[in-house]
């Protein structure tokens, strides 16, 4: 009798939950009956709100259970759950979930599936096909491929990745680098962090084209220091492909070199920020660097440098595998391919949702995540991090598109999303954005470094129309304009936002918090 | 006061890049400009002025401070000018009233955070924020001052010269910039984020920092925050001049900023071509000296040294000196009187001594300490390449690939070129340091060695032996350019020597105590760099076979041809300002200005003419010779200029007995020094703040002295010895130190070209300067060798004999360390003090343990010649085996055990230089001494002289 296998997430989400309890409750229970199973840790599939989710492979396909505690677990076994068996928990066929169904996973076609410690399980899910395919291209097909698909900056500024790509692969021979930013500090947000956790080696295999396409033998991963588990869970991918020969002087036998290092941040929100997690690569205090000169003339340590977000970076082996063309045909407008949005917050069905562009903020507020966790009416969602705007039910049917939301004063960013219901105090939130400023700035420009403070503290005074909103709008375009990067650039988007949207908030008395 | 009105164009020069020139326009003007050209530097030439803050054109751009945002049509957004490249065809706005609204903004934010006290402010009037806040037009900060501020924020006061006050901090990072990019120290910091960020001299303050107080970030700070403690006293300057420092050879030009005859303060010169804008803590702050109350400012004369002095006239002290000397003629003969020069002192007023000496003395009876310094260097590359000097300047640091330093310490005794040199070593240029300790170079913030060469003391040649050998032997050298340039029968005899495997790496490598694949890679590293140049320092001229290791050095830069352009050489770093002007101004007793030989009738012929009198055709007494003659009774009279001979000769004993038995020794000093107690006359000194003449510096530059305050005494140095002149029936007539120089120009083929009003028009000027090169030589021996073909010459590597015993079971090296200059004459009468307060001896921790010896521990050291007491450091920069103290602190008593060698007469041999400051030692811990205070205390080595008059010694021993 084969060994039944029973997945459990390892993802530090689910782990946050009781992951490991349940992993061992699995282990111990089948012992005790002596039952063979096979236990794999997975990364997350994504549905929140079931975690731990527990599945086992049935032979009609693998079926969900969650969110299941230790406690569960005899219980579980009691009703049969390796053979599918019926519980209150059982959810049937993780496949057939509404959450996941109505998703289109591409960069997350394998997180929660695959045994994210195993190469052979990589490519048995369909890895390294697009490096494969690479080293068959020439470098200039790579960049094609890639400037055909649309691809934009994950990140957040969604810039044409193929014009980036370009730009490092024209520079003249020489050192090169493939920089690849995971520092994700956008509160709310984690998909780079799930990919790491879940599906390493994706990561791995985009950087790897990369380097192929622009000519680059190394490259650095930026992760950030809250990651603890991404930094063991990428260690070990790396360790493993340079055993198997993914990474190293010859990558899979092809004669081309190419080799990873892994750098962890100390903790600055201004280190996702690329060029100061340049500086901060090179070893120096996270400054943001004057641009030009373009990171990819002069970025790390002097060298022409692609630099890429997580999600960027994942989606390129798909579109060498399947073509750019097959990126470009997802999507709406300018707004190529998909993008896993993150729903967090006082939010129903909290989760990652990978859906093409062009999708409304509504559909994703309510049919994927289900409105508020509180049942209370939302009364508005900051999309794209702490800098984003905070949008309020009348921009709900914005589709989810770099243009759109531009002209609708917002952002997508990274794609995260925070559900807020209507007992939030928008002034708050507005004071929150310049204080996050004021702590996260690196402090080099002054709009950023004094301006932040004094927009809290300006904040602090309204009390209802008056010289001192006049004085936070004049503040917030001195920020918007003057402002050396994007941290000070942006940090007026949610305020303003907020002042625009909600200025009942602001006429209420002046009050203090600590 | 006019600092504020010194030209920025708030962004370095980038001419250097390639690329064509690029037109735009800015508000409406065109302007053409070098490709990489900043919006805010084209600007600036197009008479823009754009506001900044945080730029300053000594800087790269940093894009903080965004008051110097513009428009570009056709952009969006408001790109900083500082930031922005220019780009053909560009049309650049820089007053809207977006941007006026913008910048006030700004403005308005750094005031909401900053005190209101410009009247009581140290920088009223200098102060480029209430400059800016002026030209935008701020008028009102809505925000009020009761937010969060830094305004409590407190002084340190710790660093004895500058008061650091971030209150008044605007957090622009122009003076960690300046640590970092023209320092290169990385002593300063941004601490904090966001709203907390604040300068910081690491974690405590900048005294206990790694801060070397060389001023660059007090000279960058655009507020009051980092301030001269002097202009907290005195306030703003108001007039300056442009002066040369007095301190090393490196001869860093000044901005004296004055308050009538007082200097406030002293402040590089961003003109200056041997510093560029920087400097060190010696000669930006270390000038207090010069109005020290220890100054004697009334000659003073004495029938014998027994009794005390009598304070004279200057009439009264020339006429008595003159009168001893023509009655000790009389009885003893003419070449019984002699004079020494200084390398302190002017070109001029060394001339005028041995002028003196050779005209109104008759006979060459001149000499100088320089001699130790110098000679080896003179020597060897006359002899190699046909002049006695140094081949570049110090810009062309910056065009090198590989530098290798040898025997010499930079970053202390020549720290702002160090400064340009780790400049380029941080642009990607590789290292290559030949020193037996662990310099601070080796390894320090952004620069390491490619190889450090830990030579054993005494193994120079061996080095370069086993380098040449490699280059030879594995087919590195450049043939062409050798067969093009050098005398080949020379270089055939020279590469057989070479190839000898008794050279190879295998061999020498266990002499030189380095491994041979290391002294190969070296080589190979050297060879095969586009430029590669070679620093030297004492290390190697102070030094038994100096003269030898001079040769093989620069037969290693003729064989892989780095001579003869920017970025190659041979470079010897002096240890005084004035070491290379002494010596080209005819000091030696052989030699005529210019280094021409007294045996040469044409020569004598035209000094002769030109002085009136006929030139002695026998070489003079060496200082050696005269002190030899003088025990003898055959030498009686001696005019010493700015030396201190007692101090510096090693045999003390000799060199007091020698003094004793002459019947008038004439002193020139500032101070009251170890000569003077043997001297009949004393005349007082003037500093270099109170005399016009020139300096020449390591790199041949001459540069203006300028009087910014009378003398103390009344008479400049040259003044006094053209009055001793008078007084001997030999007038000179000279109103002012320019018509020297033109005497000077008259006489000396390398000088013809050289005249005041040249310097003044170029700044300085490197000779040669004359037909052939009327603006100076920067760079030598270009398309030939000055002496026609090169020379290799063959440098046979001479083992020293056992150095140690099992009484002296140590090697004792000596130094000098960055705040403090030689015997400290000068800077122990400064603040200075606050960073070596006494001498230690630094030993490696085997030696301390096997000794028993703690850190901190004050330890016996004795030598055949005496004994001390040192506070011990314990640290691993030494090598076993070889110990360490600087010199500073005469008291200690380092001199004592280093004076005298008894061994010196077997090691010097065939050195040209006869003094080394070493001896073989041993220590033990002194009973009951255990301390647990470390000293502070920089431990670093460099070349030893003297101050206004002591003589150079050594730095590597023997």
């Amino acid at each position: 009798m084969t060994a039944v296998k029973v997945f459990v997430p390892i993802d530090a989400a689910a782990r946050s939950v009781g992951a490991d309890e349940v992993a061992a409750a699995v282990q111990a229970e089948a012992k005790r009956l002596g039952v063979a199973i096979e236990l794999i840790r997975t990364g997350s599939r994504g549905m929140f709100w079931l975690e731990p989710l527990v599945e086992v492979a049935t032979a009609a396909g693998r079926v969900a259970y969650g969110p299941v505690t230790a406690a569960d677990v005899p219980g579980l076994f009691a009703a049969g759950f390796l053979q599918g068996g019926k519980h209150p928990l059982l959810h049937g066929k993780t496949e057939e979930l509404a959450f996941l169904k109505r998703q289109q996973r591409v960069t997350f076609a394998r997180v929660g599936v695959v045994d994210p410690r195993s190469l052979r399980d990589y490519e048995a899910h369909g890895g390294l096909r697009g490096l494969r395919a690479a080293l068959a291209m020439a470098p200039a097909q790579i960049v094609d491929e890639v400037m055909t698909s649309g691809l934009r900056g994950r990140g957040g500024a969604a810039f044409p990745a193929g014009i980036k790509w370009k730009t490092v692969a024209q520079q003249p021979p020489g050192q090169k680098y493939v920089v690849c930013n995971a520092d994700e500090g956008d509160s709310g947000t984690y998909s780079d962090r799930m990919v790491i956790e879940g599906d390493p080696f994706l990561l791995i295999e985009g950087m790897l084209i990369a380097g192929l396409a622009v000519g680059a033998d190394q490259g650095w991963i930026y992760l950030r220091s809250e990651y603890p588990d991404a930094e063991v869970a990428l260690m070990a991918a790396i360790d493993m492909a340079r055993r198997e020969g993914l990474l190293g002087k010859s990558v899979l036998g092809s004669g081309r070199a190419f080799d990873l290092h892994l750098r962890r941040g100390a903790g600055a929100y201004i280190c996702g920020e690329e060029t100061a997690m340049l500086e901060s690569l090179e070893g120096k205090r996270g400054m943001v660097r004057p641009k030009p000169p373009l990171p990819a003339i002069a970025g790390l340590f002097g060298k022409p440098s692609l630099i890429h977000n997580v999600m960027s970076l994942a989606a390129v082996p798909t579109i060498v595998e399947k073509g750019g063309a097959f990126h470009a045909g997802l999507g709406v407008g300018r707004s190529k391919g998909t993008l896993p949005f993150q729903l967090a917050g006082n939010v129903k069905h909290g989760g990652l949702v990978e859906v093409p562009f062009g999708m409304t903020l509504r559909e994703l507020l309510y049919d994927f995540g289900g409105g508020t966790a509180s049942g209370r009416p939302i009364k508005a969602v900051q999309v794209g991090g702490p800098l984003g705007a905070y949008l309020p039910p009348a921009k709900f049917d914005t589709p989810l598109d770099y243009e759109a939301f531009a002209q609708a004063g917002g952002m997508l960013g990274h794609g995260g999303i925070v559900v807020f219901d209507d007992t939030v105090d928008m002034k708050a939130m507005a004071r929150y954005a310049m204080e996050f400023c004021a702590v996260e700035s690196c402090g080099k420009c002054t709009p950023c470094r004094i301006g932040s403070t004094r927009g809290v503290e300006v904040i602090d005074q309204i009390a209802g129309p008056g010289p001192q909103v006049a004085l936070l709008r004049d503040l917030c375009d001195t920020m918007t304009h003057a402002s050396l990067c994007a941290m000070g650039g942006l940090t007026p988007m949610p305020v303003l936002s907020a002042l625009d949207h909600f200025p009942e908030d602001f006429a209420r008395g002046a009050r203090a918090r600590g | 006061m006019d600092s504020n009105k010194i030209l920025d164009r708030g962004t370095p020069d980038r001419s250097a890049r390639v690329g064509a020139p690029v037109t735009l326009q800015i508000d409406g003007v065109a302007v053409t400009v070098p490709a990489g050209t900043s919006l805010m530097r084209a600007a600036h030439d197009a008479g823009v002025k754009v506001p900044k803050l945080c730029a300053t054109d000594s800087l790269d751009a940093f894009g903080s401070c965004r008051l110097c945002l513009v428009e570009v049509e056709g952009r969006r957004g408001y790109p900083a000018s500082c930031t922005t490249p220019c780009e053909p065809g560009m049309k650049v706005k820089t007053q809207t009233d977006k941007l006026a609204k913008l910048r006030r903004s700004t403005m308005e934010l750094y005031i909401s955070d900053h005190p209101l006290d410009c009247l009581t402010c140290p920088a009223n009037g200098n102060c480029e924020l209430q400059d800016m806040a002026g030209v935008v037009g701020l008028r009102e900060v809505r925000y009020g001052y009761q937010g969060e501020n830094h305004l409590a924020a407190p002084k340190d006061q710790s660093n004895p010269y500058f008061t650091f006050d971030p209150s008044k901090c605007i957090v622009c990072s122009r003076c960690v910039r300046a640590c970092e990019e023209i320092q290169g120290t990385f002593a300063l910091t941004v601490q904090g984020r966001g709203f907390d960020s604040k300068i910081a001299p690491g974690p405590g303050s900048f005294l206990e920092s790694e801060c070397v107080s060389c001023g660059a970030c007090v000279q960058a700070c655009p507020t009051a925050t980092l301030m001269e403690k002097s202009v907290y006293d005195q306030g703003q300057p108001d007039h300056s001049a442009i002066t040369t420092c007095a301190y090393c050879g490196v001869g860093c030009s000044f901005r004296a900023e004055m308050k009538g005859d007082q200097v406030v303060r002293m402040v590089p010169h961003k003109d200056g071509r041997a510093n560029r804008g920087h400097s060190c803590v010696k000669g930006r702050f270390a000038f207090g000296y010069a109005t020290h109350k220890d100054r004697i400012k009334q000659p003073m004369i004495r029938a014998s040294i027994q009794e005390p002095w009598r304070e004279v006239t200057w009439e009264q002290a020339i006429a008595h000196a003159a009168s001893e000397i023509r009655r000790i003629q009389g009885k003893y003969g003419r070449g019984s009187v002699g004079g020494i020069t200084s390398s302190r002192c002017t070109n001029e007023e060394t001339y005028l001594v041995q002028k003196l000496v050779r005209a109104a003395f008759g006979n060459n009876n001149v000499d100088t300490c320089a001699r130790v310094c110098h000679s080896p260097t003179g020597y060897g590359l006359k002899t190699t390449l046909g002049e006695s000097a140094g081949t570049q300047d110090f810009d062309s640091v910056m065009h090198a690939d590989v530098v290798v330093v040898m025997g010499a310490n930079p970053t202390d005794a020549h720290p702002v070129f160090a400064s340009r040199m780790k400049k380029r070593l941080r642009e990607g240029a590789q290292l290559i340091v030949i020193d037996p300790r662990k310099i601070d170079l080796v390894d320090s913030p952004h620069t390491r060695a490619a190889f450090h060469i830990q030579l054993q003391p005494g193994t120079n040649v061996a080095v370069m032996n086993a380098l040449a050998h490699v280059v030879v032997t594995e087919g590195l050298a450049k043939v062409d350019y050798v067969r093009a340039r050098c005398e080949l029968p020379e270089f055939d005899k020279w590469q057989a020597f070479i190839r000898d495997p008794k050279n190879s790496p295998e061999v020498l490598g266990p002499v030189i105590g380095v491994p041979a694949t290391t002294l190969r890679d070296a080589a190979r590293l050297y060879a095969t760099a586009r430029n590669a140049a070679i620093y030297y320092g004492l290390g190697v001229t102070e030094h038994s076979q100096g003269s030898t290791t001079v040769m093989a050095i620069a037969n290693l830069a003729m064989l892989t041809g780095n001579l003869g352009r920017p970025g190659v050489g041979v470079n010897p770093l002096r240890g005084q300002n004035n070491v290379q002007g002494s010596c080209d101004m005819g000091s030696f007793p052989h030699e005529l200005p210019g280094y021409r030989h007294v045996s040469d009738p044409t020569v004598r012929e035209l000094f002769g003419q030109s002085w009136g009198v006929p030139i002695d055709d026998e070489p003079g007494l060496r200082i050696p010779n005269m002190f030899d003659a003088a025990l003898d009774g055959s030498f009686k009279a001696l005019y010493v200029q700015g030396e201190d001979i007692a101090q510096s000769d090693p045999d003390t004993h000799h060199v007091q007995a020698a003094l004793t038995a002459m019947e008038c020794v004439i002193v020139q000093d500032l101070f009251i020094n170890e000569t003077a107690k043997y001297a009949h006359v004393f005349l007082p000194g003037a500093s270099f703040l109170e005399k016009d003449g020139t300096f020449t510096n390591a790199e041949r530059r001459i540069s203006r002295v300028r009087r910014v305050m009378p003398p103390l005494a009344g008479l400049a140095d040259w003044e006094a010895t053209m009055a001793l002149a008078k007084a001997l029936g030999y007038p000179m007539h000279y109103d002012h130190p320019s018509q020297i120089m033109a005497e000077i120009a008259a006489l000396t083929p390398t000088f013809t070209g050289v005249t005041y009003d040249k310097i003044d028009q170029l700044g300085s000027i490197q000779w040669p300067c004359n037909d052939q090169a009327p603006t100076g030589t920067p760079v030598m021996h270009v398309d030939q060798f000055v002496r026609g073909k090169g020379r290799f010459v063959i440098t046979e590597y001479v083992a020293t004999p056992e150095r140690t015993s099992r009484k002296f079971p140590l090697i004792l090296t000596t130094g000098r360390i960055l705040s403090q200059y030689n015997v400290g004459a000068q800077t122990r009468r400064t603040a200075n003090t606050a960073w070596h307060a006494a001498d230690v001896l630094e030993l490696h921790p085997h030696d301390a343990e096997a000794r028993g010896i703690r850190d901190g521990d004050r330890v016996e050291v004795e030598s055949r010649a005496g004994k001390t007491v040192l506070r011990a450091e314990v640290t691993e920069r030494m090598q076993p085996g070889v110990v360490y103290t600087t010199f500073h602190h005469p008291e200690s008593g380092a001199n004592v055990v280093t004076t005298e060698n008894s061994d010196w007469a077997t090691i010097v041999r065939n050195t040209r230089s006869p003094r080394c400051r070493s001896a073989r030692c041993w220590c033990r811990r002194r009973r009951g001494s255990r301390s647990s205070r470390r000293l502070r205390s920089s431990r670093r080595r460099c070349c030893r002289g003297g101050s206004d008059g002591r003589a150079e010694a050594g730095q590597d021993v023997q």
